[in-house]
């Protein structure tokens, strides 16, 4: 029993070093090595200050900026959340029918309502909208900004990501990408 | 909807395409025979058993095998509960995290050493990047191996003459060096290529275009999820575990998380039918686990890209709750199955936020746990149910039921009647119990049906060793801490124990020779037998608690 005992310790003392240990370790090194960027983190800096991650969303006041999805943490990357509203509740309804109402009122001449638009994302932190997400703000931030409608199309068309290797996932537009580019339009 | 079939499909045509080749890999790992294998990883092995005093040569029958298991995962359990109480004071806190609570540590030790990984916290803002290390990234690797340890005993009592299981520090240590490491690390490799961090530098601060602040914290994140899935553990480092962006930063990790998730369950079933030399057997079993999946998969495809009718009827299409936009409704539909099904328990998207009948998806399969399941778990589940099959079919056919040369008998059908009552037992009366108590329905977020689904939903995940939530519920209290904790301990080493049991019982049995009269149990008759005994039983047993939750809660929102 003892030497069971024994064994057991110096089974777990060892396993721990090679799996929690030299395992982590060994693959930072190499991940350190080779994807310098991503491994930290992939931030995004402008003027040597960090403004934020290429992968987590923020989140964007100002009527100027396409605005994030919203989110049930309020884009905290200390604590991240989903809203885990039970989506079939009538309060939930009521809740949809009042968002989309301000969606109304905030961006006139609206078509349809993106879903994207309405929903809180799983993370908190969703760094994408989907296309028809960022066209439907686009009155808004045109007549915020000045520039044409057509020119946030084309600024929209070139920052989507399609589905990766042309199946995989959907559509999307990095938003502080677009921000980002939308800044450079402006000045 | 086209596109989203199609990917779902691709996805599992590659599945299906990994199952054999890993299968044979997995069958020489465990083989004695002095393979190539032998040559690449025996000196590596034969330092490590020479540190940890194990002699590679000695056998175990199954009590002595049991007794080894339960010993070093009790070790294990209580360095764990060290580590988290007094990470304030070792390194590698660059954050400068407090010490976890007693209950939240006790919970979470239990938690990840029964390849559970409930989490009643989050990690970003809890633990240390040494805890997740050394308390949450080694329980990943050891709980696993645990598991895919217990199902290759049990095959070796299955086809054995004697009661010799094998030695359980060899096959653990096995496990870990010549399948789970390499694969974690080079999966841990594509995952950083994808953007997942992989860093020892603490949070950043970041100023935003809008003027706003944003603390980014991050970690060895890559590391953690590679061997998060692989060993279908399922914890997060971070609070919204693979929805989180730097958890599961594109499409493509998503789909490397699902396949990591789904290699090593599929693989074993089919390396059983190598094992025992009756590959149709495998197949049989395969067959049965996978119908039920895809039966599942459709149920919250559809139900997701539908969503509920009246917000539909205020013209937004599918559900997006929950879900993030760069993964969309299907590869969030097919990651909720493939979760529950290899009881990993991460997530893509909020399982609260789940339309009913989606929800009612992942639900269904942690209480039948035993579609695919998790590391070699799944497999003795499955071959729990194939026994309660066979004595049935027996008993309609008047003859003695035998698998594979061995005679299923009087004990047998006990222990494994234990086993699969267990399951249920677990499940129900603690949900009853948290109903009952007023400060336990006071975490309830959701009200009314959705409500008894929160607390349905923790119970049955602690029972399946899923991991998986329904976020809402506040389980952060000592009464769900102890309670799940409870729970997750019955519903992992229970099983185990009468599982190495049976394994102990069939292996000194004789093996009678197979006649005209002999059940097959390697046919598709067979396959159909076996998918309406795990449904019924699974229906008699939850369908009274199912039909208060998500049927009533999609009955109403019709």
């Amino acid at each position: 029993m003892l030497k069971s005992v024994t064994i057991a310790i110096r089974l777990s003392l060892v396993l721990m070093l090679i799996c929690g240990v030299i395992y982590p370790l060994v693959t930072t090194g190499v991940a350190q090595a080779v994807f310098h960027d991503k491994a930290n983190g992939s931030l995004v800096e402008s003027g040597g200050k960090v403004i934020g991650s290429e992968l987590l969303g923020q989140k964007f006041d100002s009527p100027q900026w396409f605005h994030s999805r919203p989110s049930a943490g309020d884009y905290d990357a200390t604590a991240s959340t989903g809203s885990n509203r039970a989506v079939a509740s009538s309060e939930y309804a009521k809740e949809m029918k009042e968002k989309i109402a301000s969606l109304y009122k905030e961006n006139p001449g609206l078509q349809s309502v993106p879903a994207d638009l309405v929903t809180a994302s799983g993370s908190g932190l969703d760094p994408d909208l989907s296309p028809e997400g960022a066209k439907a703000q686009i009155p808004r931030v045109s007549k915020e900004t000045g520039i044409s409608e057509q020119q946030l199309n084309r600024l929209i068309d070139d920052h989507t990501t399609g589905r990766q290797l042309g199946v995989f996932g959907e559509p999307r537009v990095n938003v502080l990408g677009l921000n980002q580019a939308l800044l450079s339009e402006m000045k | 909807m086209g596109m989203g079939l199609l990917q779902v499909g691709i996805i599992v045509i590659i599945f299906l395409l990994l199952v054999k080749p890993m299968g044979i890999y997995l069958v020489k790992v465990f083989g004695n025979e002095e393979s190539r294998l032998g040559k690449v990883f025996g000196p590596v092995e034969r330092v490590i058993y020479r540190i940890m005093g194990v002699r590679e040569q000695e056998t175990m029958g199954w009590k002595k095998y049991a007794g080894a298991v339960l010993l070093v995962n009790f070790v294990m359990l209580i360095l764990m509960y060290i580590v988290f109480r007094i990470q304030k004071y070792l390194p590698l806190n660059p954050d400068g995290l407090d010490n976890v609570p007693p209950g939240l540590a006790f919970n979470t030790a239990v938690s990840f050493i029964t390849n559970t990984n409930w989490q009643a916290y989050s990690g970003e803002n809890t633990l240390s990047y040494l805890s997740q290390m050394i308390a949450i990234t080694f329980p990943m690797f050891t709980s696993a191996a645990t598991g895919f340890a217990i199902a290759v005993a049990f095959i070796r009592g299955l086809i054995g003459r004697q009661d010799n299981l094998g030695n359980f520090y060899v096959d653990l240590t096995r496990t870990i060096t010549r399948v789970l490491l390499p694969l974690s690390f080079v999966v841990a490799i594509v995952l950083v290529a994808q953007g997942v961090p992989q860093t020892l530098l603490g949070a950043v601060h970041a100023t935003t275009l809008d003027g706003a602040g944003q603390t980014i914290t991050r970690g060895l994140v890559a590391s953690f999820e590679s061997i998060k899935h692989l060993g279908t553990n399922g914890g997060g480092w971070f609070g919204t575990n693979a929805a989180h962006p730097f958890e599961n930063p594109t499409p493509l990790s998503n789909v490397v998380h699902m396949v990591c998730m789904m290699l090593l369950p599929t693989a074993l079933v089919y390396a059983f039918g190598l094992w025992v030399k009756d590959k149709r057997q495998g197949w049989a079993l395969f067959t049965a686990m996978g119908l039920i999946f895809l039966v599942m998969l459709a149920t919250v495809l559809y139900s997701e890209y539908r969503g509920v009718p009246a917000v539909q009827a205020l013209g937004v299409q599918g559900n997006m709750e929950g879900k993030e936009v760069r993964l969309g409704a299907s590869e969030s539909a097919l990651f909720t199955t493939v979760t529950t099904a290899a009881t990993t328990g991460s997530v893509n998207n909020m399982h609260e936020s789940l339309t009913p009948l989606g929800g009612f998806v992942p639900l269904a399969q942690m209480m039948l746990n035993n579609v695919f399941g998790g590391k070699g778990v799944g497999l003795l589940n499955g071959l729990l149910y194939l026994i309660l099959s066979v004595f049935i079919c027996g008993l309609m056919v008047g003859r003695t039921p035998e698998f594979l040369g061995k005679k299923i008998e009087g004990r047998e059908v006990k222990l494994a009647a234990v086993a699969i009552l267990i399951h249920p037992l677990i499940i129900l009366a603690p949900t009853a119990l948290a109903l009952a108590l007023p400060g336990s329905t006071a975490s309830i977020a959701n009200p009314g049906m959705h409500g008894l689904s929160e607390v349905l939903y923790a119970f049955a995940s602690g029972a399946a060793n899923n991991g998986s939530a329904f976020a809402g519920l506040g389980a952060n209290t000592v009464f769900y801490n102890v309670a799940i904790g409870l729970v997750m301990l019955a519903g992992r080493y229970i099983s185990i124990i009468m599982m190495l049991a049976i394994a102990g019982s069939l292996a000194v049995k004789r093996v009678v020779p197979v006649t005209s009269g002999t059940l097959r149990t390697n046919t598709p008759l067979f396959t159909g037998i076996l998918i309406m005994i795990i449904v019924v039983i699974g229906a008699l047993t939850f369908f009274p608690a199912l039909v208060l939750g998500p049927i009533a809660e999609h009955m109403a929102a019709l």
